[in-house]
């Protein structure tokens, strides 16, 4: 007697056609099984207490003993073909449910919002940090000091005559009560003074930091902006020294194609002194020399005035505005975009200039 | 100074083409900056002409205006008309409607012809007007842009000129000529001359010089002039106030005569309006030779001219018709009748040529430096006379100035010149240099031969004589500025080229990089930025009010602020005490430019003035101040610590698909100061503060672990946000970044890290609601003793099952040893012992 429905009869364990029928139908129905929950019914109908092959198995123990062994081996394997079906097919589905959960949670990554707001530095900070490197990288040092400022810092100790014109011509700040000789630095140069009396020679330093003059803010002016001067004091240094740093720095900041000019000019704390223009490839309306800055040798009464022989010392300085460089180095058209703190105007800029 | 070319030709050697741009080519080399160019041409064109009127038919018009319908020739009768184009007349006269009433049949004036452009890109073409067909203009000098009068057409005639009809009008009223405009540094009051520019020219192209002051014929000495006395009792720094004056006198003048157009043109592109034509001669005189001079109505002028200085209360009506209060250091001309003049800066107006002038007294002084810039900035009253004497004149060419305006008040105003003159004063002594023979050389790093050296400084009209070691140097009279051996050296290195100057590398010692500080603001900052906050500059001009609300003392009281003497606006015209006032006008700004969502922050000084406020006197400049002295500048700088502050205004994110933004509230202001503390690697202590300017219950104080305060945050004050229009709730701390800094420690020592397990124990205390967290997290800590490795705050509750007037607070602690696994019995001994700290200190229950 051949039973072949689960349920419906139970096959002998002997009957290998029988058992292989059920082995087939097993296997079939777990290939046919398309997901998990349906593979689960197909292992409870296959393999549960009242499936074929698992009745058929019960079976075994009231057979005689000498046909024992046989039907034994029957069944474990094709239980075993059953099982190993059901363990490959439930990986397969598992896999293909994975895989299918992972497309499902796909996104698109392009509508991501920003979580988390990003910064910015002042691009006249970042500018000053860069500057501070490059000289930083040569040996020197940098040196800071008050805005405000004793005014024999600022004028008399930079050789600033009491009632000469240049002395006008900075547009001085001036703090209340003018009897305590107070005022806003109008360049960094009292800085280079504070070097010079309280530093060992030689000097090599910069001096960055903001600085003020009575200037109404426009497009191209503004009461408060920043300055760099170097100052180096050593025993033989003449304005070739002065030209060869310049133009060393020069080309770490703009490239080494870099040129740049010295023209004549006055600065009572310079003797001789020079106006400085770099070469600008890039300019809006052609190639041309951009007014940069001034320099100069150390006039020997602003080394006298240190304590510093200038017999002995001499020395060279330059200085430049920050806002400047800025505006052409980084194409700035109007110098309110850098004072009025608008949140677009640094953020463009990062971290970085 | 504006440089006419064609005057500048007749002492230089400036090539025929040469334009304004040419010349400031040539200059920028020598140091003058270039600044503009004034060209007439580039507004100004023809035909312009000399025409004649020969008809003019008035023609009364509805409006009540009278029009002139003329007839005017533009080309000598019986010759062809040259020119052709739209409107031209080939007959030679045109018809030209005219609104001006100041010319009659037969006088000559300017016309501009169909074609011409005017200055406002003004087109002249011929048009319908007034029922005929107006071709043309006649001008008036404004209209040529030469000139405000605008009352009527320029009368040839009436300024003395019969030219030809149909000759180039242009070219008569100068305007082929251009000026080239260049900034003088103040050590060059030299170059405030034609005579000094053409000195420099020269130099600059290699060519030769004609100087002005040799064409003049003065006479080796004067006597017997109008009597005048050099009276200074108080020379400033030692120095007389005057140490020249010449007077000239010149009879029988026509100050009305009408100036020569071409030296009304040559005034006009150097900037200067003829007024009448003695002060256009001074006026001429001066710009050629640099020397200011002045004219007097010598039958004005009673008894000797005294230079001396003001007394108190003295008085003067000065040219511009103000009365002035004089102060005793004024130095004046005066007369018998008192001040004529404040010298070297403005004449009276007593004294003053008129039209009807006849008899003329020049002066030609040479004032103090110093003495002249005082008055000047005391008046404020700038003039091209006290800008030269400010900078320095030449002592010597003072009489060759007053023979130059003789000279032409004889041959322009039909004067006749008295030979008898006053030359009153002493020369100052020569300035000689010592210059070594390779000192320029070192100091320039231009190898400079012998040659070079001597006609450089020739060249610039010093007398060099060589001695053993180099050169004793004569400066010339007109170059106060050559005072030491560097001023020589630059002088060579000028004339010999700033381009020859080559480049060499000097190698500074080792450095050693960026001070711990630099690197701790560095750091700071860039933390800041970071952690998503926008760095911003602001101004440290702020208002009383914003001192006095944001810069408060620990102890609550505004703290002393400087004022500053001269500020942009009188508003905010003290400086900051604090960061904040700064940063909320940013965020204001911000938020008008519809930002709403903002977190900003500064690093910068405040000023923070003291008991000592600078020093009631300054050291010469020159020499090194005693230490005493200099310890007194340094003290007298007020304190400006660095500090920073931040403003957070609106949501901590931009709104976003599947995002929602955070509202900013007080902790986040925490967070950032407690994020300043981590960077630096310095605990910031929290507690309960009052700040005016922050919410009275939602402001925290920072401090060190040594009780120093640092600053505040958290959450504004409402009424200040709503008087200021920002958002609700925003937020803001300020501390001093110097103090931080300075609490780090300078080495970190390392702590030991145990691998044994962890225990973890939680326990809730209920305390009376007024005790801080931080308080009670602190006794936890201390009763807890060494096993606890961390204990943190997580949940705060008050509410049902709290008794009223109380909270409960959840604390997490975290105990582990350093060499053994801990027992339960021993976790839970250390959590007893935090908890009987904290009954004990603050009557806290465990819940």
């Amino acid at each position: 007697m051949t039973e072949t429905l689960p349920g419906a009869g139970v096959p002998n364990p002997l009957d290998e056609a029988a058992i292989t029928a059920a082995v087939d139908q097993a296997v079939a129905a777990i290939a046919a099984a398309s997901t998990l929950d349906e593979l689960k019914a197909v292992r409870l109908a296959h393999t549960g207490e009242k499936s074929a092959l698992s009745l058929a198995n019960r079976e075994i123990g009231g057979l005689p003993k000498d046909q024992k062994a046989a039907a034994g081996k029957l069944m474990g394997s094709s239980r075993g073909r059953v099982n190993k079906a059901l363990a490959d097919r439930t990986a397969q589905l598992e896999a293909e449910n994975d895989a299918r959960i992972l497309v499902e949670e796909t996104v698109d990554v392009t509508a991501a919002p920003r979580r988390r707001r990003a910064g910015a530095r002042h691009p006249l900070s970042t500018l000053q940090e860069r500057v501070a490197d490059i000289f930083v990288g040569m040996g020197w040092e940098i040196a800071e000091g008050p805005e405000v400022e004793s005014e024999w810092f600022n004028f008399d100790a930079l050789n600033f005559k009491p009632d000469h014109p240049a002395r006008e011509m900075q547009d001085t700040f001036f703090v209340e009560p003018p009897e305590a000789h107070l005022l806003m630095r109008t360049h960094t140069s009292p800085v280079q003074v504070r070097s010079m009396l309280e530093r060992e020679l030689p000097i090599y330093v910069l001096c960055p930091g903001k600085v003020f003059r009575t200037d109404e803010l426009d497009a191209t002016h503004t009461p408060v902006f920043h300055q760099f001067e170097g100052l180096a004091i050593d025993k033989t240094l003449s304005m070739a020294d002065l030209r060869g740093t310049l133009e060393h720095f020069a080309r770490q900041m703009f490239g080494d194609e870099a040129q740049i000019r010295l023209r004549p000019n006055y600065f009572p704390f310079t003797e001789p002194s020079a106006e400085l223009d770099i070469w600008h490839p890039g300019a809006k309306g052609g190639p041309s020399w951009i007014e940069w800055g001034g320099c100069g040798m150390v006039n020997p009464n602003v080394l006298r005035a240190a304590g510093i022989d200038p017999e002995i010392y001499s020395g060279f300085a330059f200085g430049m505005g920050i806002e400047r460089t800025l505006m052409f180095r980084n194409e700035v058209g109007d110098m309110r975009d850098m004072i009025e703190g608008d949140v677009r105007f640094s953020e463009h800029f990062g971290m970085e200039i | 100074m504006r440089i006419p070319l064609s005057w500048l030709r007749e002492f230089a050697q400036v090539p025929a083409g040469a334009t304004a741009e040419d010349v400031m080519a040539e200059l920028v080399k020598v140091g003058f900056e270039e600044e503009a160019v004034h060209r007439p041409t580039d507004t100004l064109q023809g035909p312009i002409v000399v025409g004649q009127v020969l008809s003019i038919v008035k023609e009364p018009q509805t409006n009540g205006k009278t029009i002139n319908w003329c007839q005017v020739r533009v080309v000598p009768e019986g010759q062809q008309q040259s020119l052709t184009g739209d409107g031209i007349d080939p007959s030679g006269v045109q018809g030209i409607i005219c609104g001006a009433h100041n010319f009659v049949e037969g006088d000559k004036v300017v016309v501009t012809l169909p074609g011409a452009v005017l200055p406002g890109d003004f087109h002249i073409s011929a048009r319908k007007t007034y029922g005929h067909l107006s071709a043309g203009m006649i001008a008036s000098v404004r209209e040529l842009g030469i000139g405000e009068d605008h009352d009527g057409i320029l009368v040839l005639s009436r300024i003395g000129l019969d030219p030809e009809i149909g000759a180039d009008a242009m070219e008569l009223l100068g305007l082929y000529d251009q000026a080239a405009e260049i900034n003088v540094t103040p050590d060059r009051g030299y170059a405030f001359s034609i005579r000094g520019v053409a000195r420099e020219y020269a130099h600059a192209t290699g060519t030769s010089f004609t100087d002005p002051a040799s064409k003049v014929q003065a006479p080796v000495a004067l006597a017997g002039g109008y009597p005048v006395k050099l009276n200074d009792d108080a020379p400033i720094y030692g120095k007389p106030g005057c140490d020249r004056f010449v007077a000239r006198t010149v009879r029988g003048v026509d100050a009305t005569r009408p100036t020569p157009l071409w030296m009304v043109s040559r005034l006009r592109l150097a900037g200067i309006r003829s007024i009448s034509l003695p002060v256009d001669i001074s006026n001429y005189v001066m710009l050629e030779l640099g020397q200011p001079t002045h004219c007097y109505d010598l039958d004005k002028l009673s008894g000797d001219i005294v230079v001396r200085r003001a007394v108190a209360g003295e008085r003067i009506t000065t040219l511009d018709e103000k009365v002035r209060a004089l102060d005793v250091e004024d130095l004046l001309i005066t007369d018998g009748s008192g001040a004529i003049g404040i010298a070297g800066v403005m004449g009276g107006a007593a004294t003053e040529v008129s039209d009807s002038t006849s008899n003329v007294l020049v002066e030609a002084a040479h004032f103090d430096e110093v003495s002249i810039g005082r008055s000047r900035r005391r008046h404020k009253l700038p003039s091209e006379a006290s800008k030269r004497f400010e900078r320095g004149v030449d002592w010597h060419v003072a009489g060759t100035a007053a023979q130059r305006v003789v000279d032409l008040l004889v041959e322009l105003a039909g004067g006749t010149a008295d030979e008898a003159g006053t030359d009153v004063g002493t020369a100052p002594g020569t300035v000689t240099v010592e210059l070594p023979a390779a000192f320029a050389s070192e100091r320039i790093g231009i190898d400079f031969t012998e040659e070079q050296v001597v006609t450089s400084l020739e060249d610039l009209g010093a007398v060099v004589v060589k001695n053993d070691g180099g050169y004793t140097v004569t400066a010339p009279s007109w170059r106060n500025d050559l005072e030491t051996k560097e001023d020589l050296s630059e002088e060579i290195a000028r004339l010999v080229g700033y381009d020859q100057i080559p480049a060499s590398l000097p190698v500074a010692p080792p450095g050693r990089g960026l001070t711990r500080t630099q690197q701790q603001r560095r750091r700071l900052v860039q933390a800041l930025a970071d952690s998503g906050l926008t760095e911003v500059l602001a101004y440290p001009f702020v208002s009383k009010a914003a001192n006095d609300t944001f810069g408060v003392s620990t102890e609550g009281t505004p703290r002393k602020a400087l004022k500053l003497a001269n500020p942009i606006s009188e508003e905010q015209g003290y400086l900051r005490t604090s960061i904040l006032p700064g940063l909320i006008e940013v965020a204001k700004r911000n938020h008008s430019r519809g930002f709403r969502d903002l977190a900003l922050f500064e690093a910068g000084l405040v000023f923070l003035p003291g008991d000592t406020l600078g020093t009631a006197s300054i050291p010469p400049l020159g020499i090194k101040p005693s230490d005493e002295v200099l310890d007194g500048l340094y003290d007298g700088v007020p304190d400006q610590p660095l500090y920073v502050a931040a403003v957070l205004t609106g949501h901590d994110s931009p709104a976003a698909a599947g995002h929602t933004p955070r509202a900013w509230d007080w902790a986040d202001a925490l967070d950032i100061a407690r994020t300043a503390g981590d960077v630096l690697g310095v605990e910031i202590v929290v507690s309960q503060g009052q700040h005016q300017a922050f919410h009275p219950g939602r402001a925290a104080q920072l401090a060190l672990r040594t009780g120093e305060v640092l600053g505040y945050a958290g959450e504004l004050h409402p009424k200040l946000l709503a008087a200021h229009d920002m958002p609700a709730r925003s937020v803001a701390l300020e501390f001093n970044a110097d103090a931080l800094f300075e609490a780090a420690a300078d080495v970190i020592v390392a702590r030991h890290i145990s691998t044994y397990p962890v225990a973890t124990q939680d326990v809730a205390l209920v305390v009376p609601q007024e005790v801080p967290a931080e308080e009670v997290l602190a006794a936890l800590r201390e009763g807890a003793g060494e096993l606890l490795e961390d204990v943190a705050l997580f949940d705060v509750y008050a509410g049902k099952g709290i008794e009223d007037g109380k909270k409960s607070l959840a604390f997490s602690l975290r105990f582990r040893a350093a060499d053994r696994t801990l027992t339960a019995d021993e976790a839970s001994a250390a959590r007893e012992g935090a908890v009987a700290v904290a009954h004990e200190r603050f009557g806290a229950v465990q819940r």
